[in-house]
């Protein structure tokens, strides 16, 4: 039996998840970083991305957008703007999104708006993928 | 001349009881309200609470950094003090009055502050009230935020956090205070002031996890660029954190002044109800009189 830890992710409008997980792995600004048990403390930004998380062989998937991770001994937590479970996600919108921020990129306007349009689209395909694992 | 002072009382009465059935209903509504602003505060609050911890921790790894004289100097142009010429506050209010001196107190705690400020102040209102208020006494207004007082989102306070940072960074402001109304309990709520930049985390000496492994902490890619994106998402979260704190409380204390006047309403109604009756029985022994003695007359 592998060892496990506690991870807590909490969104701005409630715990989205809290339980002893085996492992944990999410994308941060350098890349993926998966975390086990007794991993070094840590904290890192993360970007829009994934998280899986590992629990008794079982593991699961959510789309989370910007945030944190800490990690601390025996107790891990991802601090995110908003988290999704596959099932919750409203695929009709996110596709909304996507085809909207692909339009706004399209058309080029200000510095700002690429951005903004960007992380756009970065979350409405992440969302979209995690969809459609299920 | 009696029946002109019947019915008077009457009208009085029935005036009256109009209104107790508005600020009954009120009371009603904004106990609903309360209740569901006091759902999302419990939701809130972790989240809020998380990223102060981290905050922390940073802080204090980067004093333990410094004694140790190993690194240079790390920091953010977020946490630098500097000579304050100009101080911004935002004042959070409610939009709608009616909430007892909920409003009163907010500005006024602002107000106070504001007076002891040596150099120039302007203000980021929040709620219709504040607005008014420091529009009418010709404040300098540096934003104003109306309607999101009631159902705050995560969304408005990042929009705030945005304009106070830049503000800030563009050294238009020296120093951004935060005015809001924490909620305490259903009858208690406090205004409180507390100082948004430049940073400065009271370290708390929290008793489960003192810094605890955090002289080995990892930050990746580095500490600055953590701090980075913590500052502003820290700035942010206790933007919206005082904004449901401030919108449970001024639930809170719209609950309790219209159960106040629905209270004092009926007091009013018993004793108009009480002269109301007086005033019948007095007229009625009147006319008796005037039969009585008007029979006697005849006799």
């Amino acid at each position: 039996m592998a060892s496990t830890f506690r991870l807590q992710i909490i969104a701005p409008d409630r715990i989205f998840y809290d339980d002893e997980v085996e492992m944990v792995a999410v994308s941060t600004q350098d890349g993926g970083l998966g975390v086990l048990a007794r991993h070094i403390p840590l904290v890192a930004p993360l970007v829009i991305g994934r998280v899986k998380i590992k629990k008794g062989g079982q593991s699961k998937e959510a789309a989370i957008s910007e945030g944190f991770i800490q990690v601390k001994r025996g107790y891990t937590r991802v601090i995110t703007d908003s988290a999704e479970w596959p099932e919750e996600i409203d695929v009709e919108r996110a596709e909304a999104a996507k085809k909207r921020a692909e339009e706004l990129l399209r058309s080029r306007k200000s510095h700002v708006d690429i951005m903004r349009a960007e992380a756009a689209l970065q979350r409405a395909i992440i969302r979209l993928r995690v969809a459609n694992r299920l | 001349m009696a029946v002109l002072g019947l019915r008077n009382i009457k009208r009085h009465i029935r005036g009256i009881s109009d209104i107790r059935q508005i600020t009954r209903a009120m009371e009603l509504v904004a106990s609903v309200k309360m209740r569901k602003a006091r759902e999302l505060l419990g939701k809130t609050r972790p989240h809020f609470q998380s990223i102060e911890d981290v905050i922390n921790d940073i802080i204090i790894y980067i004093k333990e950094d410094e004694s140790r004289k190993k690194k240079r100097k790390v920091g953010h142009e977020l946490m630098e003090a500097r000579e304050v010429k100009k101080a911004c506050y935002i004042i959070v209010s409610a939009d709608r009055g009616l909430a007892g001196s909920y409003n009163v107190n907010i500005i006024r705690m602002a107000q106070s502050h504001m007076d002891k400020q040596a150099g120039e102040v302007s203000v980021i209102t929040i709620g219709q009230k504040a607005r008014d208020y420091f529009r009418k006494r010709d404040y300098e207004i540096d934003g104003e935020f109306t309607q999101i007082s009631e159902d705050p989102t995560y969304a408005s306070a990042k929009s705030i956090a945005k304009l106070c940072i830049e503000m800030y960074i563009q050294g238009s402001v020296d120093e951004v205070y935060l005015v809001y109304t924490e909620f305490l309990s259903a009858v208690s709520y406090n205004p409180k002031l507390t100082k948004l930049l430049p940073l400065e985390p009271k370290i708390k000496e929290s008793v489960e996890d003192k810094p605890q492994t955090v002289k080995f902490m990892l930050y990746e890619p580095s500490v600055e660029e953590v701090l980075n994106y913590l500052i502003p998402k820290y700035i942010e979260s206790m933007i919206y954190g005082a904004l449901v704190e401030s919108a449970t409380s001024e639930q809170s204390a719209r609950r309790v002044a219209m159960k106040n006047a629905t209270d004092n309403a009926g007091e009013i109604i018993d004793d108009l109800q009480l002269k109301y009756h007086r005033a019948r029985q007095a007229s009625i022994t009147q006319e008796i009189s005037e039969i009585v003695s008007g029979a006697e007359a005849l006799s």
